[in-house]
């Protein structure tokens, strides 16, 4: 395979990942979301190994298994079972105006393009044209946590962020040390744990995963 | 020996002008195997035209001339963005008089005067349908820019022959843009032909209906004109979206041998090209109205993303 056709491939999948970002800002059905988190997490998979075939950084072919075993099989499957246990899978969530979230998403685009700019002149990488998408998956899945109302939906926004914040290690530097990956692997892990204990707490007091159910919590006056 | 210009883009016309009904033909044979009904022959959409050509039409009494002349102007102005688009040959003389952006336009002019008849005879149906087309085409235009400039920009042009020349003389790159704008343009040609998603071709049900309830008053040979435009019109649709995104076999030398092998290669497209469409058809259902800005939507964000894809990625 030549490195024209490798850079190629991962001009694809940074492709893909922004779309994937985008889906997931406009999708309203909880396993829908889950399955497209779950692609996500594919695509960055692939495009961490393919990155590492193309620079022969070798150690981000073990970056790109833990993502796709942490993030493909793992996560997906805990929040996937946590959504089942609360029986909240036929929510299909109403979200502000989804024409106005997009154009929205575009203008974060846009704005993380030109925020990039300055590394995209000095850096020599072969993937620094990538990194202006990775900045975009931050901002998408953080746009995604401010517009849903719902736990679970806030919870992938934020997974999301850190997909984008992984995808912009790998295009910025080629990946971070081992050792921060795999702590930032395990992080992850224990938060989705948290997230299952807050998940069922707010579920047990409020009987709804809305977080707008919170404000009832503030005092009377 | 090679044909003169001229002759080529008389050719094309015509190509346009009689493969259209078999295209028709030939899509609703594929729906109805896909759907288990027996299907028409391949010729039923000509007898259809000649038997509207042969009868009397009947006018409302308070139909004005925007009514008798807009199935001339439809069918005219069809007739003559088909003649822009490259089928067969880049070598056209008529391709300089209209870019990209004025093809677009041209399908405007149709829209805009379909709508005008439809509420010209002032019946209900009329009114709903020309509304209706409207909402979409208002929606439609701006997605279908943004998908044809985002190929303008990889063929550095906005002439459709520029563009297929320069497209097709690169090597194959993987291109995300041209991509995003491929499923973009896809969604808007199913929108502005009126095929499932957004509008059923084939039913009169008065909830639904868009484009079948604008031209409701139309009989006769006025009907005969705007129907054969609506086949003109798609088979023009695919010719733009072949000539724009697979413009392979499209150019070449003007012997009239390589000109038979090239039409009976765009012949093979076409015909893959409306399996491809009634595969999408009859994979979905049919929208509600009130879907159809959250399905354009997204479609000019695929346009728009594509066009972000070609600035950011390649």
């Amino acid at each position: 395979m030549s490195n024209a056709l490798v850079i190629q491939l991962n001009t694809l999948l940074a492709a893909l990942i922004l779309l994937t970002s985008f889906a997931l800002l406009v999708q309203r059905r909880m396993f829908a979301i889950l399955h497209l988190f779950a692609w996500q997490g594919f695509f960055l998979g692939v495009s961490t190994a393919v990155i590492g075939f193309a620079t022969g950084e070798h150690h981000l072919y073990i970056s790109s298994l833990l993502t796709l075993v942490m993030k493909v099989l793992l996560l997906p499957y805990i929040l996937y079972a946590l959504i089942k246990k609360l029986k909240v899978h036929r929510e299909i969530e109403s979200i502000m105006n989804t024409s106005c979230t997009m154009f929205l998403g575009i203008a974060l685009v846009i704005f993380s393009y030109h925020l990039t700019a300055p590394i995209r002149q000095l850096s020599t990488l072969v993937t620094r044209s990538t990194l202006a998408v990775a900045l975009a998956t931050v901002m998408l899945g953080m746009l995604m946590m401010v517009t849903r109302r719902h736990a679970v939906s806030q919870i992938i926004g934020f997974l999301a962020m850190e997909n984008g914040l992984f995808f912009a290690a790998t295009s910025a530097t080629y990946g971070m040390p081992m050792v921060v990956e795999l702590g930032v692997a395990l992080d992850l892990l224990i938060a989705a744990f948290i997230f299952g204990i807050f998940f069922f707490h707010i579920n047990t007091t409020f009987d709804s995963l809305d977080v707008d159910q919170m404000a009832k919590l503030k005092e009377t006056d | 020996m090679t044909l003169h210009p001229i002759v080529i883009e008389l050719i094309q016309l015509l190509m346009i002008l009689f493969l259209s009904p078999a295209f028709a033909g030939w899509v609703k044979i594929v729906k109805c195997r896909t759907q288990g009904r027996t299907a028409p022959g391949l010729l039923q959409p000509y007898r259809d035209i000649a038997r509207l050509f042969a009868k009397d039409v009947v006018l409302a009494e308070n139909a004005s001339w925007v009514f008798r002349s807009t199935p001339y102007i439809v069918f005219g102005v069809t007739l003559m963005a088909g003649g822009v688009i490259p089928l067969i040959s880049v070598d056209l003389p008529l391709a300089d008089t209209a870019d990209i952006i004025v093809l677009v336009m041209l399908f405007a002019i149709v829209r805009f005067c379909t709508a005008l008849a439809g509420m010209d005879v002032g019946t209900a149906f009329g009114g709903m349908g020309s509304s209706r087309e409207m909402m979409i085409s208002s929606l439609a235009e701006p997605a279908m820019l943004m998908a044809v400039f985002t190929v303008s920009l990889a063929g550095s042009s906005t002439s459709l022959t520029q563009m297929v020349t320069v497209m097709s003389g690169h090597a194959f790159v993987i291109r995300p843009s041209l991509a995003f704008s491929l499923v973009a343009f896809v969604l808007i040609a199913l929108a502005e032909t009126g095929r499932i998603p957004v509008d059923n071709p084939a039913t009169h049900l008065e909830l639904t209906m868009i484009h079948e309830a604008m031209i409701l008053e139309y009989s006769g040979r006025y009907l005969a004109l705007i129907e054969w435009a609506g086949m003109m019109k798609l088979v023009i649709y695919f010719s733009l979206g072949t000539a724009v995104f697979f413009p392979w076999g499209i150019s070449g030398s003007g012997d009239p041998l390589s000109l038979i092998i090239r039409a009976l290669f765009f012949v093979a497209k076409l015909a893959a090209g409306g399996a491809v469409m009634v595969l999408i058809e009859t994979g979905l259902a049919k929208m509600r109205i009130f879907r159809l800005p959250d399905y354009l939507g997204s479609a000019f964000l695929l346009a728009t993303l594509g066009m972000i894809a070609f600035f950011i990625l390649e």
